[in-house]
């Protein structure tokens, strides 16, 4: 997968939980957490959405990388591995 | 037509999910009723056959009004509209309710004219009628230009300029602003319980340590679809509590107490455009962590997206608050009607703790209780918020 379809999937996923936001307003550098009302039961069923789109495992040590939607995207590059 | 929360008056059904000849067993749902707190999908609680339906889609109708009748054994019975063994009764408040049924009292969304057909709304028609009012002659100053009540009464006996062509169209689809109608249900709720529960209020700070750090542990090795929140730690331990001081668990109706049969947490949750409900997950006391926390995923997935089950908003005896994510110390609710108490949870912190004379950091919760003086005393509050701390101090017996 691309860089451009992983950011695609994080988006998605995203959206799924906080429907009502307009992604673009996001900045993709800082916290998730401090810019939308996602709630930890959200931000839980947020990287359910990313495992379940991707196929990764993304283990409880890992889940600090997700914070920003820079830090999903590049971490799930590296998990995915291939880049074409 | 079910009770389906407190204050419902009615409910329309918007879809059926069987018909005549089908046969039912418990729990399954049978038809989707819209509410002020939304879409509910109601179930039965009999096994039968359906007989037959009495109320179509799109009828509104008061709460007792049958739906349809199921035939059970041979015999025909109505299907059951709150046929739980103990039911939460349709509140009737003390005081008679002054506002007409919620579908005129919330502002009405109106749409902008369209192609010059001037809109009018129901109540400013029947002004104009009682006034001898030519509609033609009124100008709107409503939303999109609709004719409102006061531009009738404004346009009586004065030669008011005509508006500018096309024929009047009468509003039938108001949209009612949901938000406006569910803060509407909330604000009765909680006034009556204002009104009527005498609450008192404890807290307790809780050492967290122990749970969280069995928490890190367990996670590490769990997948992320089988990952436990603390949230599911502090709702077990509400829910065994219970068990110890069952005067936290139940309903308080036709002044007295009534123990609930089970113990069925009410988690509120926000709903993401505003607005709260309070959907119950039953048998708490009886369900691994793993089963709560799927539950609690599934029923925040349901209560977002408005698919919530008529028993899950009925058949809470105690509920939980944790407004912990929004980063407050400490919470002390308004229990809602008809149950005796609610328990609130901050946000986990690191604070000073003092122990065995000496000064280190640990991360705390603070829970409260807010309980109803009636069903119960600050000592045996008191003995229901120590024991949820106990209960977090052993987490792999949760």
């Amino acid at each position: 997968m691309t860089e451009s379809d992983i950011k695609q999937v994080v988006r998605e996923a995203l959206s799924n939980v906080a429907p009502e936001v307009d992604l673009e307003t996001i900045d993709p550098a800082k916290d998730l957490r401090d810019q939308i009302d996602v709630d930890s039961v959200d931000f839980l069923n947020f990287v359910i959405g990313l495992h379940k789109a991707l196929g990764v495992e993304i283990p409880d040590a890992d889940m600090a990388k997700l914070a920003t939607l820079n830090g999903c995207v590049s971490y799930l590059v590296a998990k995915t591995g291939k880049s074409s | 037509m079910p009770p389906l929360g407190s204050h419902m008056e009615y409910g329309t059904v918007v879809d059926w999910k069987v018909k005549p000849g089908d046969a039912v067993k418990r729990g399954d749902v049978v038809a989707l009723v819209e509410t002020e707190k939304g879409v509910i999908e109601v179930e039965i609680f009999e096994d039968g056959v359906i007989a037959s339906i009495q109320v179509q889609p799109g009828k509104k109708v008061p709460v007792g009004t049958p739906l349809a009748t199921l035939r059970a054994n041979g015999a025909t019975v109505e299907a059951p509209q709150d046929a739980k063994p103990a039911p939460p009764p349709v509140e009737t408040p003390p005081l008679k309710k002054p506002e007409p049924p919620p579908v005129h009292v919330v502002q009405p969304m109106v749409a902008p004219s369209v192609a010059g057909r001037t809109r009018v709304s129901p109540l400013a028609r029947k002004r104009a009628e009682e006034l001898g009012v030519d509609l033609a002659t009124v100008t709107g100053t409503g939303e999109g230009g609709s004719i409102t009540a006061a531009d009738v009464e404004g346009a009586v006996g004065g030669k008011a300029p005509a508006r500018p062509g096309g024929p009047v169209v009468e509003i039938h689809d108001e949209k009612i602003d949901p938000q406006a109608a569910m803060r509407k249900v909330i604000a009765a709720a909680m006034a009556r319980s204002k009104r009527e529960i005498p609450h008192y209020y404890l807290s307790a700070t809780i050492d967290m340590s122990r749970a969280l750090d069995w928490l890190a542990a367990e996670n590490a090795a769990r997948p992320v679809t089988k990952r436990l929140l603390y949230s599911a730690l502090l709702i077990r331990a509400v829910a065994l509590a219970a068990r110890e001081v069952p005067e936290m668990n139940g309903f308080w109706i036709d002044g007295a107490f009534k123990a609930g049969e089970g113990i069925h947490v009410g988690v509120a949750i926000s709903l993401r455009r505003g607005g709260l409900v309070n959907p119950a997950i039953h048998d708490v006391d009886k369900k691994s962590l793993e089963e709560l926390m799927e539950k609690m995923l599934d029923l925040v997935n349901r209560a977002r997206t408005g698919h919530l089950r008529s028993s899950e908003i009925s058949d809470g005896t105690i509920t939980v608050t944790n407004l912990g994510e929004q980063g407050v110390g400490s919470v002390f609710g308004v229990i809602y009607p008809p149950q005796v108490a609610l328990v609130g949870f901050g946000k986990i912190s690191e604070s000073p703790w003092a122990a065995n004379g000496m000064l280190g950091v640990k991360r705390i919760i603070v829970a409260t209780l807010s309980a109803d003086h009636r069903v119960s005393d600050g000592h045996r509050g008191g003995r229901f918020l120590i024991a949820i701390d106990r209960l977090l101090q052993e987490p792999g017996k949760l």
